[in-house]
């Protein structure tokens, strides 16, 4: 039996609305109290204890949106490898896009990301699984079969479904089964050949623009089928106030659905593209500011309900680019939070909305037990300093691609520990 | 006087007096490209490469002879566009070229930023020769010299920029010329060929070549791509010539002694008159004739800094 205590730290749990300074007791692995109270009965013998005064406690983050190169393209990032640099940003917990190659369409490769997590892997790894076959848009996969396999969430990753009548048809069958659907919204058509933002900025730099239409009409589109079929619906990454609002309205009328937001477009605007710098080309492309700031408020007030960080290793083949040429994408499973604590330090977000966003709500709506440190639960915690600045340099990234658009970037407020099921998996230097 | 950069990338960067020294060394190099013996030794010893990811005999061959007038060797790297498609190839080529040596590389590439891109990955000084929608800054230059002369100055004039701004480099690099040598710059053209803020961008917008034109001093033309005229930005040759062709009637509005230009190659018919082309206020060869000398200009301006001024 082995018993950890984590004594005198700032709790937080959004799963039971707690933020008061206490004790976590840990037994095999398993929540045996946390808050105010804990330790009422004394601390158990032969417990070892870690001193946490003057930190956070918080239940792991959980990242609904991380793509992986495993399987077929090893060389930029492994489900092993992903593992290591989430627990170093306190993720315990994340949700592996199905656009690899092959797509994760198939009870046998949902089969395989589980297997190849448990042998490697020192976080949890739930695979979404891809929402048509071969992510062509046009064939349901086997919803039912993938879902009791362990699929938790059906998505076709970054390609946006272009034929409404999958759609409708897909929400319709996955409701039986109480499967969640998530989606891209961007409208190839009118985003046309775009590689930014579309505006004044793109057009000095002569790059063709992405206009924010071409996100907002798609999810205007999926919204009314999600009311037509009454089907769970999930907005992967809205980036403009016009997506939030239409998901307030959707929320308010009754619709089962909600909307993510990468940790980007909450914290970077266009700007940042600066001189062609391909790691900040990501989809949907970064907006403005003024879009940036209405974005954060639809977190405060909770209309945006889950914050990722759309982690997406691109190597040098495919960002050493002119910028029109390059992929879109950047890592960001170590930063998450760092950048996160960002909107805290502003005195934008409240921390435990933002912890909610990042851990508790994601759990909740894609059926995870994660995301509380409530009684019984598995131990899996992060030990946070509010406080102590570092800078994010290019050594110090555990992931195996680099692509970060926080290269250099200056942060308040680190992960010291991760633990999953009460082991330790990552500890600050 | 000098001129501080290494590479010359975009007109962006650079200033005022930066421009007025480029094109006071580009009217020498005009004087000495009229001489019978038209050869420098300025760039003796120096290797010059053309590397064009995308086709262009003129401004090549404007820049070969700008750098064999000035001593240099040039080395002409033509890359089609079918062959190396990705900008993969344009940093490893880049590369192996630059463990060649030479001392300054022209590139033209179709992507935004390629020019940029190059800069930082070679050690030689890199020259924009036009880089996708973004900039192409030695034929701004060389119109603002082809105005310079033919007019006495740039600042005050009125300069009409007429088609598809949307696509065009040569538009956004001679937007940001003009306007910082003080000059009225106007846009003509269909909204579908505008650029996303274009109002903002120091130019006053028109859709009307009647009204665009009135008063103007310069008529500049821009190229319409061939794939773009039959319905994807404009609905067909016929009706792009009806509205936004250069003919008489439409030279009309502007000043008497209005300079027509265009940046080459010419699509008679489609966004000019041969009447035009061909006409008294037609100064598209002069414009030729000035690319050489902007080009040697350039290129001895960032290979040898001071000297060797004629």
């Amino acid at each position: 039996m082995t018993i950890t205590v984590l004594t005198d730290a700032q709790i937080i749990d959004p799963s039971r609305g707690i933020d008061e300074i206490g004790s976590v007791i840990i037994k095999d692995g398993i929540i045996e109290a946390a808050g105010a109270g804990a330790h009422n009965q004394g601390i158990p013998e032969g417990a070892e204890i870690i001193d946490c005064r003057d930190k956070l406690v918080i239940p792991g983050l959980v990242d609904t949106r991380v793509h992986v190169g495993e399987p077929g393209s090893e060389h930029r990032e492994t489900i092993a490898s992903a593992s290591r640099a989430a627990a170093a940003g306190g993720v315990t917990s994340f949700v592996m896009m199905p656009d690899t190659t092959p797509a994760i369409d198939d009870v046998a490769l949902v089969e395989f990301v589980l297997k190849t997590a448990r042998d490697s892997a020192v976080v949890r790894v739930y695979p979404a699984a891809a929402l048509t076959k071969a992510l062509a848009g046009e064939e349901m996969t086997e919803i039912g079969l993938l879902s009791a396999a362990g699929a938790v969430v059906f998505t076709d990753g970054r390609r946006t479904l272009a034929n409404t009548a999958v759609i409708r048809r897909a929400l319709t069958y996955a409701r039986d089964f109480g499967a969640l659907i998530a989606c891209e919204t961007q409208d190839k058509h009118l985003a046309a050949q775009g590689v930014m933002n579309a505006g004044l900025f793109a057009s000095w730099l002569g790059l063709s623009g992405i206009p924010r239409e071409a996100e907002i009409i798609p999810l205007e589109r999926d919204l009314r089928l999600a009311a037509l079929t009454r089907g769970r619906y999930h907005a992967t990454s809205i980036s403009v106030p016009e997506s939030s609002d239409a998901i307030a309205a959707a929320k308010a009328r009754g619709l089962d659905v909600s909307a993510g937001i990468s940790i980007n477009h909450l914290t970077l605007n266009e700007n940042d593209i600066g001189e062609y710098r391909t790691f900040f080309k990501l989809s949907p492309p970064l907006r403005t500011e003024e879009d940036r700031r209405a974005m954060v408020e639809a977190v405060r007030d909770g209309t945006i309900d889950i914050i990722s960080s759309a982690h997406d290793p691109q190597d040098v083949d495919t960002k050493r680019l002119p910028f029109s040429d390059a992929e879109n994408g950047a890592i960001g499973l170590e930063t998450l939070f760092a950048a996160a604590l960002r909107l805290h330090h502003s005195g934008d977000v409240p921390l435990p909305r933002l912890i909610d966003a990042l851990s508790t709500s994601p759990a909740k709506r894609y059926g995870l037990d994660a995301g509380t440190l409530k009684v019984g639960a598995r131990a899996d915690l992060a030990i946070v300093d509010l406080y102590e600045p570092f800078v994010f340099s290019k050594d110090r990234i555990v992931s195996t691609s680099k692509n970060t658009p926080f290269e250099d970037a200056r942060f308040q407020g680190r992960v010291l520990q991760t633990f999953v099921a009460g082991a330790t998996v990552f500890r600050a230097d | 006087m000098s001129f501080p950069h290494r590479h010359l990338l975009g007109i962006k960067g650079l200033n005022e007096a930066d421009v007025h020294y480029l094109l006071d060394r580009s009217d020498a190099a005009v004087a000495l490209s009229r001489q019978r013996e038209k050869k420098k030794a300025s760039l003796r010893g120096l290797t010059q490469i053309n590397l064009f990811f995308e086709a262009s005999t003129r401004t090549q061959a404007s820049f070969e002879l700008a750098g064999k007038r000035l001593g240099a060797d040039v080395m002409n790297m033509s890359v089609g566009n079918s062959s190396v498609k990705k900008g993969e190839t344009l940093v490893d080529t880049a590369m192996t070229l630059n463990a060649m040596r030479p001392d300054i590389l022209i590139v033209r590439h179709s992507s935004a930023g390629a020019a940029a891109l190059l800069s930082q990955k070679v050690g030689c000084s890199v020259v924009n020769a036009g880089d996708g929608a973004h900039e192409h800054p030695t034929q701004a230059l060389l119109d603002a010299l082809t105005i310079r002369r033919a007019k006495g100055k740039v600042g005050r004039l009125i300069v009409a920029i007429c088609g598809d701004v949307l696509h065009s480099r040569v538009a956004r690099s001679n937007i940001v010329l003009l306007n910082l040598l003080g000059a009225r710059v106007r846009v003509i053209g269909p909204s579908t060929l505008m650029p996303s803020g274009i109002g903002d961008m120091g130019v006053e917008v028109y859709t009307s070549m009647k009204e665009g034109l009135k008063d103007a001093d310069v008529v500049m033309m821009l190229r319409l791509q061939r794939e773009r005229m039959s319905g994807a930005f404009v609905p067909s040759v016929r009706e792009y010539f009806r509205f936004y062709g250069l003919d008489a009637e439409k030279l009309a509005y502007a000043k008497e002694d209005a300079l027509v230009m265009h940046p080459g190659p010419m699509n008679r018919g489609v966004e000019i008159a041969s009447e035009i082309a061909d006409g008294p206020q037609s100064v598209i060869e002069q414009q030729v004739e000035m690319g050489v000398a902007v080009r040697m200009a350039v290129m001895e301006t960032l290979l040898t800094g001071e000297e060797a001024r004629p």
